[in-house]
């Protein structure tokens, strides 16, 4: 059996689960972002009282941190006081960050774990050798009532990144590069097992963007083994004792795919696709109103130190504005320690609350009809960050960071150089 | 859900749930309100088309993306009797089904179906009539679990019925 099948046969009880299996598994920690109100309103309607487990289940309040609407407004305080009747041990405020920031952050993520959320790129916390995945509100509300979900023992498969990548190149770069290749849907209903030499010693911040994105190929979870930069980050954070599975040796992928990436330049996703994605050294002139490094893909401390290194000292292109919302509270204070707000205030940025910010279109930097943005989020379908008109190019924070620079998508590593004067058009 | 009968519109690949249900109306919580935006981001035009039950066709990967429940009902709460696409968002699917909106998985259904045609979806048995042409297509039968929850009529009452024996 895979890891991931282990975990499913362990939380359902049975000793052994085969692909296409569908399985009642016990939930080990289950999140709400501030979309689903819906929640609340189906747990009751279903007959439900007191949440399965009060240690188990958290909201955090992201999506609209803090409100834009009055009907969000509403929708936070009518979840604040069903978080105080049920007594519930965790609760992120608007205080907090990004859901798959302020989880692991907490010490809820572990090894083997199951965690169920109502988002998408719960696949974020196979980064941690955990069962991450997402789903709706009706489901989520038949975990809070019984704690258990239904799943279907999926299939899986192994997309091997072998290599080092070259300065200025991030792993941002590195899933475009496999989402551009394998396609949207590649992985729709499957697993995906990220291994392979780039992988193993690949550092805790950027194994969480690749498993981030891993839902944009379609995947329900995604699953990297815990090297030791996970295992150091999980104990300094949780006292959970779990056992390290290990996948059978006879275990056979569904398919494999193979990545060098040793070579491999920034790649950018075009719109409005996730999966439309060429190298930037192939992109036409693109005149950019608005930057954007932030959400659970490219708000971390690394991509906001990628972005001080590139903008220190420099003020960005006057027609250009620059959007940089770390990731959670945690990221902010180290980004504040370390000096980098200043530097980045200093250069034109301008920051906003940790939370998802403009990444969905909800607030913080919405754009309008016919306006560019380049940013390090995930999604880039229309209307995803505001108008349908408007277009949205997918890059890692350092691109964005040079583009804001120059006003135009370029490529980051001609301003990494240190000797490269970059002349804007503005003198 | 079990069988409808409806004019299609058909649609390309990754119809992905931000244009099925754009993230500026998430804080919507009425779903006859939810229901006006349906489908907004690929075809604005759709709603004022629609009558009920009216049949949405579409290529792979249909719902990728968020996991936005709202996309499941707004399509419902637009009259949308049926999905019939080539292939499913995961978590699309699941809330679907949770919904009670009819869901059918049918390889190359793009190539078979002209927009406008009326069409007999036959969910329990997993096959599509295109009454214009009279071609039968057959899709994917659903599993026996899934059934159970249609058969209950969504997972609400199926829930209800466990929570109420529990007392
Ligand atoms: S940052 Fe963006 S992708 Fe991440 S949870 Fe928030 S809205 Fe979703």
């Amino acid at each position: 059996m895979h890891v991931l099948e282990k975990i499913l046969a362990r939380a359902s009880g049975k000793d052994k689960v085969t692909t296409g299996e569908i399985v009642n598994a016990k939930v080990d920690f289950a999140e709400v972002n501030d979309l689903y109100l819906q929640t609340i309103y189906s747990f009751y309607e279903m007959g439900g009282n007191k949440v399965w487990d009060k240690d188990k289940l958290c909201f955090v309040f992201d999506h609209y941190a803090p409100t834009p609407t009055i009907k969000a407004a509403q929708s936070h305080k009518e979840m604040r006081k069903f978080v105080e009747e049920q007594g519930l041990t965790h609760h992120f405020d608007i205080n907090a960050g990004v859901c798959h920031q302020v989880m692991p952050e907490s010490g809820v993520v572990w090894p083997g774990m199951i965690l169920v959320a109502t988002d998408s790129h719960t696949t974020t916390h196979g980064a941690f050798g955990a069962f991450g995945t997402g789903v709706g509100a009706t489901d989520m509300a038949t975990i809070m009532i019984s704690g258990q979900l239904w799943f279907r023992v999926p299939e899986v498969i192994n997309i091997e990144i072998n290599g080092n990548t070259q300065p200025g190149v991030m792993a941002k770069d590195v899933i475009l590069h496999v989402l551009g290749t394998l396609g949207s849907d590649v992985a729709v209903y499957k697993a995906i097992e990220f291994t392979g030499t780039y992988i193993d010693d690949l550092g805790v911040a950027e194994r969480m963007v690749i498993c981030n994105m891993a839902v944009e190929m379609g995947a329900k979870t995604s699953y990297m083994k815990p090297n030791q930069k996970v295992l150091d980050y999980v104990h300094n954070r949780s006292n959970k004792e779990f056992n390290l599975l290990e996948t059978d040796p006879d275990f056979e992928f569904a398919k494999t795919y193979s990545f060098e990436i040793s070579n491999l330049c920034p790649q950018v996703a075009m719109p409005h696709n996730v999966d439309n994605v060429i190298s930037i050294v192939d992109v036409p002139k693109v005149k950019v109103d608005q930057a954007f490094i932030g959400t659970c893909t490219g708000g971390r401390i690394e991509d906001i130190e990628e972005a001080t290194k590139i903008l220190k000292g420099k003020k960005i292109n006057p027609t250009t504005r620059l959007i940089i919302i770390p990731a959670s509270n945690e990221v902010f204070l180290e980004a504040m320690k370390l000096g980098y707000v200043k530097e980045l205030v200093k250069a034109g940025a301008t920051f906003s609350t940790p939370g998802c910010g403009p990444c969905l279109g909800a607030h913080e930097g919405v754009l309008a009809p016919g306006e560019v943005c380049v940013t390090a989020s995930n999604r880039n379908f229309p209307g995803r960050m505001g108008s349908t008109e408007a277009s949205l190019y997918l890059a890692s924070p350092a691109t964005v960071a040079a583009s804001a620079l120059t006003g135009e998508l370029v490529d980051p590593r001609l301003l990494l150089k240190e000797d490269y004067a970059y002349e804007t058009s503005n003198g | 859900m079990k069988l409808v009968t409806g004019k299609a519109y058909v649609y390309g690949n990754n119809i992905d749930t931000d244009q099925i249900y754009p993230g500026r109306y998430l804080d919507l919580v009425d779903p006859m309100e939810i229901g006006k935006h349906c489908m907004e981001g690929a075809d604005a035009s759709l709603v004022k088309k629609l009558s009920p039950g009216d049949i949405i066709v579409a290529g792979r990967n249909f719902g990728c993306g968020s996991s936005r429940e709202h996309a499941a009902i707004s399509l419902i709460n637009a009259k949308v009797s049926a999905v019939v696409a080539e292939s499913f968002g995961r978590i699309f699917y699941r809330n679907a089904i949770n919904l009670g909106l009819s869901v059918l998985v049918c390889s190359d259904i793009t190539k078979k179906i002209n927009n406008g045609d009326i069409l007999e979806v036959n969910f329990l048995e997993g096959y599509v009539k295109n009454k214009n042409s009279g071609e039968v297509i057959q899709g994917e039968k659903i599993s026996d679990y899934i059934r159970d929850i249609i058969d209950s009529g969504g997972i609400k009452p199926l829930f209800k019925k466990i929570t109420s024996n529990q007392g």
